[in-house]
């Protein structure tokens, strides 16, 4: 068999990335313990190109590989995004790995393993080829959690996080099988024609629902399904978590879409019921917890909880209204996946570097005094904590805005009432870290306080992040026009 | 009409300066936030002659594009409502730097910084032609207040820091969800004006009225929500709480008077009653609770509680007079109580004690710290000749007009406040001197004497010269009430411009004081 060369080229970006990530694996036992800086280089080099190519594939649709694998500029919106996150993502951690002295090449490997998981994922039109690139991410994911080999902790998320996931997996697969026996075919457009012939009276398409949820819901990090994430956001390497909070999050909502919309829409009278009832348990759980939390990276994962309960929202009135407000209630996700994404790799960066004696600080009360002792590096962690809660003129505020917008045009503002509560109590808990910050003395000696461990790439992270947050904040209007275009190429 | 950016350059030239702020030394920052706010202040000077008092049209209008879909524009303009309040608010940011200048001795760069931000988004607010523009600049002042109150505040400022916000927080996000529904039923846009001009069905008024009210009445704030300002005025520093008395609280009642009386008319008509009896029960409960206080700076919070009263009830008896009156009261609000907190914060930096056991018989070892915070103190009780007896003197005859029973009611509150007024200046002025602090009494310096001048100057300008003020108010107010469709209303409105033909300074020497004056003052 061969393979055509065009279908090749459309997917050049994800060959480049795979290729890039074996050629790391091939160089790292060779390269001496003071050159693996060149491997980040080297990977973000990789991202660079991709980023290129993927920008001059933005207008319309192509299909490869008899339709495995689309080409739009849905599926460009989410790489472009993904790219990114992992470029900033990887200048982290070449901050973050040294400070840790963790000294493993192959993490640059994994990372874009990962990555290429994710654009399989993003640019699935079959469930099958959806579920493979999510079995890449996830297997990379899994291996990146437990890099701290000497850490209990960090073993420990490393094997919650595979038990859990390889179960979820599971589930997804069987969810999967039941679809392929419903329409004979794992293509999504096969499964929306079957839906469309058949109608959604069928107990096994309502089944199949259920078990695609839970196995997306788990990706997600949404009520119930989210136990695993403040463990291992809080065991697994802080760079780590980045990614995972941000690009893992970004490509399931990705592929989440895709999936329930193109394939499943038939039925969105029914799963949009589904995603209500997960939508409010998000936000109440993931609100409510995280005023308790006292170590940050775990209210980071309870936020990061709730972020996907606001998001959610864009995607219960798009599906339930099936008006004209459909494709913007799907472009006010994607916008607010897009400012999600940069507020919480900023703080998570700073999280990640904020440290004492070697150790990361990852316990809010050695924040106290933060703003005397490290003015700029409170400022930052203020803004991204401000944008988080949703408070203008940050992108926070914007995300929430047309989220916001999108469901009292589906005529559903009682759920923007109920978010807007939610929202408000939010602030609680992001504004108690800036008390922390700015009113609290630190105590004991000079040495024992937490610094920020300052380096050129982390320079460039926090102010990529910080630009994101509030240019986007500012001027929205690039951004909501590549998220407006992109939403429609659903269907 | 100019097409020179006023308004962009006087919102914007405090952040500017916020941000040099944070680059210098502390020194400098505290006379760079002195040369900003200064130039501020004479950069909106002109408009006062430039601003044409004969139109109720929007003036030194701004437009452009600011978000494109869904249409979000950076517009501001002025009118007769907005315009005393963006007067207020750059006259008084420069006092809120000098009464800081010594009382701040951390992080002064910040502080600084924090004003400057404060100062560009109270600005805005007032000026905002456009919703979301107007939501976005209400909600940027809660983390530079937050931080304010937070980091500079009294002992229990944590605490009073998050009340503040949460409490404002909760009420502006209802506001965000009823600004998108206007959108969606109001034509789709967030064009301020263009939204008043749109009718909208009565059970939508009902529940965006309830949605702005949660807003506003925060803000004010009216009774039930008022426990919050106790709070924060008595945690913020003298400046913080300046800016809370004298700007923050307008913008509840602003927003009441740009937004939910033209845009939900039958809505105000139908919530008139328990807005004025709120409004009564604001003044009364606000008086009656600063006559038991023994702080001095908390009885001046509960002091503006029952003055905000009086504001909403002139805005919501829906006459000229008491619209006016209302407007009036707010200037005089924030001139008035903007001092008395600016003499507090002098006297706290000498005494530490905000208590008035510690803070008594001031007169003799601080004459012209005395005569200073008597005329304050008599100004705020509505004493015939000062700024505040013009204001209330309006929402009272506008009451009348309305209620009698409403008006005694409210009179009750005037009486109240000549008690805990005076018998507050009994103590403070006349009092026996503390032994214990008596060697720090020090009088006034020049930079605070120069901080107060100019407060008391405009205490008697407006209080015997109005006219200049309310008629620049006149026409924007005629027209506001001219958007009422109740037909009492409507009455007073054609009645009330040959009424106001009388210039309100011969109302003052003219009519007799009411009796509770009188007898109050006595």
């Amino acid at each position: 068999m061969t393979v055509p060369v065009q279908d090749l080229l459309a997917i050049l970006p994800e060959l480049i990335v795979i290729g890039t990530a074996c050629l790391i694996l091939a160089l790292d036992p060779i390269l001496a313990a003071s050159k693996k800086d060149l491997l980040a280089w080297l990977t973000l080099g990789a991202l660079a190109i991709c980023l290129g190519l993927t920008t001059s594939h933005m207008t319309g649709r192509a299909s490869a590989f008899s339709g495995m694998v689309v080409i739009d500029s849905y599926a460009a919106f989410w790489k472009l995004l993904l790219y990114i996150v992992t470029g900033l993502t990887v200048l982290l951690s070449l901050a973050y790995l040294k400070a840790e002295r963790l000294s493993i090449g192959e993490y640059y490997g994994f990372i874009l393993l990962s990555l290429a998981g994710m654009m399989v994922m993003v640019s699935g039109a079959d469930l099958l080829t959806i579920y493979l690139g999510t079995e890449l991410m996830s297997l990379s994911l899994y291996v990146m959690a437990g890099l701290k080999r000497t850490e209990a902790r960090s073993l420990e998320a490393s094997a919650k996080y595979f038990v859990l996931g390889a179960f979820s997996s599971g589930v997804l697969l069987y969810g999967i099988s039941l679809l392929f026996g419903l329409a004979g075919s794992t293509r999504l457009s096969v499964i929306s024609d079957a839906i469309a012939t058949q109608g959604t009276g069928n107990p096994i398409l309502s089944l199949a629902l259920v078990l695609l949820t839970v196995g997306f819901g788990f990706k997600l990090a949404v009520v119930p399904f989210h136990m695993w994430t403040p463990d291992v956001y809080q065991g697994a390497p802080t760079s780590v978590t980045a990614f995972m909070a941000v690009a893992s999050k970004a490509a399931s909502f990705g592929a989440f879409l895709r999936v329930f919309v193109e394939g499943l829409g038939g039925a969105s009278a029914d799963w949009s019921v589904l995603f209500t009832v997960i939508c409010l348990a998000t936000l109440a759980l993931g609100n409510l917890v995280a005023i308790v939390q006292t170590n940050i990276k775990r209210m980071l994962a309870y936020s990061s909880i709730a972020h996907a309960g606001y998001a959610l929202i864009g995607v219960v009135v798009a599906g339930g209204s099936g008006s004209e407000g459909t494709s913007t209630g799907f472009a006010s996700v994607l916008l607010y996946i897009a400012i999600y994404s940069f507020m919480t790799l900023g703080a998570f960066a700073l999280v990640g570097m904020l440290r004492k004696e070697g150790q990361e600080s990852d316990q809010i009360e050695e924040y106290a005094g933060l703003a005397k002792r490290e003015p700029l590096a409170a400022f930052f962690m203020l803004v991204f904590l401000v944008s988080l809660a949703g408070i203008p003129p940050t992108a926070g505020f914007i995300g929430k805005f047309y989220i916001f917008m999108a469901a009292v045009n589906a005529g559903m503002a009682w759920l923007a009432v109920i978010a807007v509560i939610f929202a408000a109590i939010s602030a609680f808990y992001y504004l108690r870290v800036v008390m922390v910050m700015y009113m609290r003395e630190a105590d004991g000696s000079s040495a024992s306080h937490s610094r920020l461990e300052t380096s050129p790439a982390l320079s460039l992270v926090l102010a990529c992040a910080l630009a994101g947050v509030v240019l986007l904040g500012l001027f929205p209007n690039s951004l909501w026009s590549l998220a407006s275009q992109a939403a429609p190429f659903l269907k | 009409m100019t097409s020179f950016p006023w308004l962009s350059l006087i919102i914007f030239l405090p952040l500017v300066g916020a941000i040099f702020c944070l680059l210098v030394k502390a020194e400098s920052a505290r006379w760079l936030a002195l040369g900003i706010t200064v130039a501020d202040f004479l950069l909106s000077l002109p408009l006062w002659w430039l601003f044409d008092s004969s139109t109720a049209d929007m003036q030194f209008v701004e437009r452009a594009s600011w978000i494109s879909s869904p249409p979000v524009q950076y517009s501001l303009g002025l009118d007769g409502i907005s315009f005393p309040l963006l007067l207020l608010t750059t006259f008084l940011m420069p006092f809120c730097v000098t009464v800081s200048w010594t009382a701040i001795e951390k992080r002064v760069q910040l502080f600084m910084s924090m004003l400057l931000v404060m100062e560009t988004a109270m600005l805005g607010v007032f000026v905002a032609l456009d919703f979301v523009l107007f939501y976005v600049f209400w909600e940027a002042m809660l983390i530079p207040m937050y931080l304010l109150i937070g980091v500079w505040g009294g002992p229990n400022r944590l605490y009073a820091a998050i009340k503040f916000f949460l409490y404002t927080l909760a009420g502006s996000l209802l506001l965000l969800v009823a600004i998108l529904a206007l959108y969606f039923h109001g034509g789709q846009t967030f064009d301020i004006i263009a939204l008043s001009r749109e009718t909208y069905s009565a059970s939508l008024q009902t529940l965006l009225f309830l949605a702005f009210f949660a807003a506003f009445a925060v803000k004010v704030p009216m009774f039930p929500f008022h426990t919050w300002l106790p709070d924060a005025h008595v945690e913020a520093p003298t400046a913080g709480s300046v800016i809370l008395a004298s700007v923050l609280l307008k913008m509840g009642t602003y927003g009441f008077l740009r937004f939910t009386l033209p845009m939900l008319p039958d809505a105000t008509v139908t919530f008139t009653k328990p807005m004025i009896a709120l409004s009564i029960i604001a003044i009364i409960y606000g008086a009656y609770m600063a006559l038991a206080q023994t702080d001095i700076k908390k009885l001046i919070a509960y002091s503006s509680v029952s003055h905000m009263g009086f504001v909403t009830l002139g805005i919501f008896v829906l006459n000229i007079q008491g619209i006016e009156g209302a407007v009036m009261q707010m200037v005089n609000h924030g001139i008035t109580t903007g001092g008395l907190f600016l003499c507090v914060g002098i006297i706290y930096e000498r005494t530490h004690s905000r208590e008035i056991l510690d803070n008594t018989g001031l007169a003799g070892p601080m004459p012209r710290y005395a005569l200073f915070l008597m005329i304050f103190a008599l100004s705020s009780l509505g004493l015939p000749g000062t700024n505040s007896f013009v204001g209330e003197f309006l929402v009272l005859a506008g009451t009348f007009l309305w209620s009698q029973f409403a008006t005694a009611l409210a009179a009750l509150g005037v009486i109240l406040a000549a008690a805990y007024i005076l018998w507050l200046m009994q103590r403070v002025v006349f009092g026996i001197p503390a032994p214990a602090h008596r060697a720090h009494l020090l009088d006034l310096n020049a930079r605070e004497t120069a901080t107060l001048i100019p407060l008391i100057v405009l205490v008697f300008l407006l209080g015997i010269f109005p006219n200049p003020l309310l008629s620049r108010m006149h026409t924007s107010v005629t027209h506001l009430l001219a958007g009422q469709k109740a037909p009492a209303v409507a009455v007073d409105a054609q009645r009330a411009p040959r009424e106001h033909a009388i210039p309100a300074a011969t109302i003052t020497v003219a009519t007799s004081p009411p009796s509770s004056e009188q007898a109050g003052t006595r």
